[in-house]
């Protein structure tokens, strides 16, 4: 699995029916246009990218904080290029609870339903992994090392889910909202920023399942 | 003008080199833990640090593209850069320099992909010897490539000048001052070969057939760099790897 690192401009293949997620084709040749680690099969061609900005695309969820309230919805930062917008109507409409409503700075979960060519991003709350954040933590990290979080098939987040016993939601947009016990939080948190540093490294899974195993061990005997 | 100083002794330069060798040059990618990507490079006893910002908003807002990203390149030497103190802040030269720089770029990056952002790219020189604007140039494109910008190739760029009577590649202060042109060239480099000039400026006097011989040296030069280029941003990622092998 041992993947090449390619630089913008190299030349990737010459059959431009492959040409994937991070290349760009001319004069019928495909070249890479971001740096970062070539993923080839038989179908497909595509660039892993290694470093950059979180670019929206429809369907991701998202972990936003309010800007900006407006008559007719909210302005959220979605640590992207771009800022997003949460129409009043596509908020979740829970009736007879008290802190429902959306306040200035308040943290929240959001899918991206719709993205027009200007690069306005539409968020919607009416899906039932959305909500507004009023506890837990959120832990940043490197938006290209997201795929990486989730692992293959969301086996890396299973793993923090199952051996903690906490609570998380990745954002594509490289914020994780973390809840639970405190300790085990901190320990989820470490070894999500184990993850972003050596995301791009075999057996991560494994050494990750070993680092919270000692992690677990260590706080037991503190207590 | 070039009589006071013998800029060619015994087919060798001042400092020793070969009419087609270039300075020392180390470049290091991803140094700034706050920019989106950073380089800094030494190019003999240039000394230039270059930061890339974005995409991200544009402010102010009436600057914004609706179409594509809008490119912004600002050059500028510190006050202790120079010999004697330099005011700081923008003269006419440093706004030139950044204009025909932003300029290299612009059809490099693909900005169609980010309407209504902003890409920031800052250079700063620490410590200026002849060819800052080249030096900066292949900062920003190193920084560029780390900041994950989506771009055509890569952009590579080195001076070529005359000292008395022959040309020289990549000339050091006393040439600059003392020889008879100057001529830095900017390349768009893709997949290991040249593919077009990104930057041509000229100060001097030159015949047609120098301009031509010019730009050949400059072309086998820019490819050496080009190399440092790259071995300096694989060096930075497949660094990573050999970390994680000791833990």
């Amino acid at each position: 699995m041992n993947r090449k690192i390619v630089l913008p401009g190299d030349l990737v293949s010459t059959n431009p029916k492959l040409a994937g997620y991070g290349t760009f084709v001319e004069n019928g040749k495909v070249y890479a246009k971001i740096m970062g680690l070539v993923d080839r099969s038989e179908t497909s061609l595509r660039i892993i990218p290694l470093k950059g900005r979180y670019i929206p695309s429809n369907g991701d969820v998202v972990i936003g904080v309010v800007r900006e309230i407006v008559s007719n919805g909210y302005n959220v930062d979605i640590n992207s290029p771009y800022s997003a917008f949460l129409p009043s109507t596509e908020k979740p409409e829970i009736k007879g609870r008290r802190n429902s409503d959306i306040e200035l700075d308040d943290a929240i979960i959001a899918k991206v339903v719709a993205i027009d060519p200007k690069m306005k991003v539409l968020l919607t709350m009416k899906d039932k992994i959305c909500r507004i954040i009023r506890f837990g933590r959120i832990v940043a990290i490197n938006p290209t090392r997201v795929p990486r979080v989730i692992g293959k098939k969301g086996s890396m987040i299973k793993l923090l889910k199952s051996e903690l016993g906490i609570q998380t939601i990745v954002g594509q947009n490289g914020l994780i909202w973390l809840s639970g016990d405190r300790r085990k939080v901190d320990i989820a948190e470490e070894a999500i920023y184990i993850i972003e540093r050596e995301a791009h490294t075999e057996g991560l899974t494994d050494r990750i399942t070993e680092f919270i195993k000692k992690r677990k061990e260590e706080g037991l005997e503190n207590e | 003008m070039s009589e006071d100083i013998q800029l060619i002794v015994d087919g060798k330069r001042l400092d020793g080199r070969d009419f087609n060798e270039l300075r020392p040059i180390k470049i290091e990618a991803g140094i700034l833990k706050r920019a989106d990507g950073s380089c800094y490079i030494e190019m003999g006893k240039n000394k230039v640090v270059a930061a890339v910002y974005g995409p991200r908003e544009v402010h102010p807002r009436h600057l914004q593209d609706p179409s594509k990203a809008v490119v912004r390149y600002r050059y500028n030497m510190a006050p202790f850069s120079v010999e004697e103190r330099k005011r700081p802040g923008p003269d006419r030269r440093s706004v030139e320099i950044s204009k025909v720089s932003r300029e290299a770029f612009e059809p490099v990056i693909m900005k169609e992909l980010f309407p209504r952002s902003g890409i920031d790219i800052f250079v700063e020189v620490l410590q200026a010897d002849a060819g800052t604007r080249t030096a900066c140039i292949n900062a920003a494109t190193v920084a560029l490539v780390d900041a994950g910008i989506p771009m055509k190739g890569l952009i590579t760029s080195v001076a070529v000048a005359k000292a008395d009577g022959v040309l020289v590649l990549d000339p050091m202060k006393e040439e600059d001052n003392y020889g008879e042109a100057d001529v830095p060239f900017a390349f768009l480099i893709r997949n290991g070969k040249i593919e077009s000039i990104a930057l041509l400026q000229m100060d001097g006097r030159l015949s047609a057939e120098e301009l031509k011989k010019a730009t050949q040296m400059a072309k086998e030069g820019a490819m050496k760099i080009y190399e440092l280029q790259r071995e300096a941003i694989m060096k930075k990622y497949s660094s990573e790897e050999i970390e994680e092998q000791v833990i």
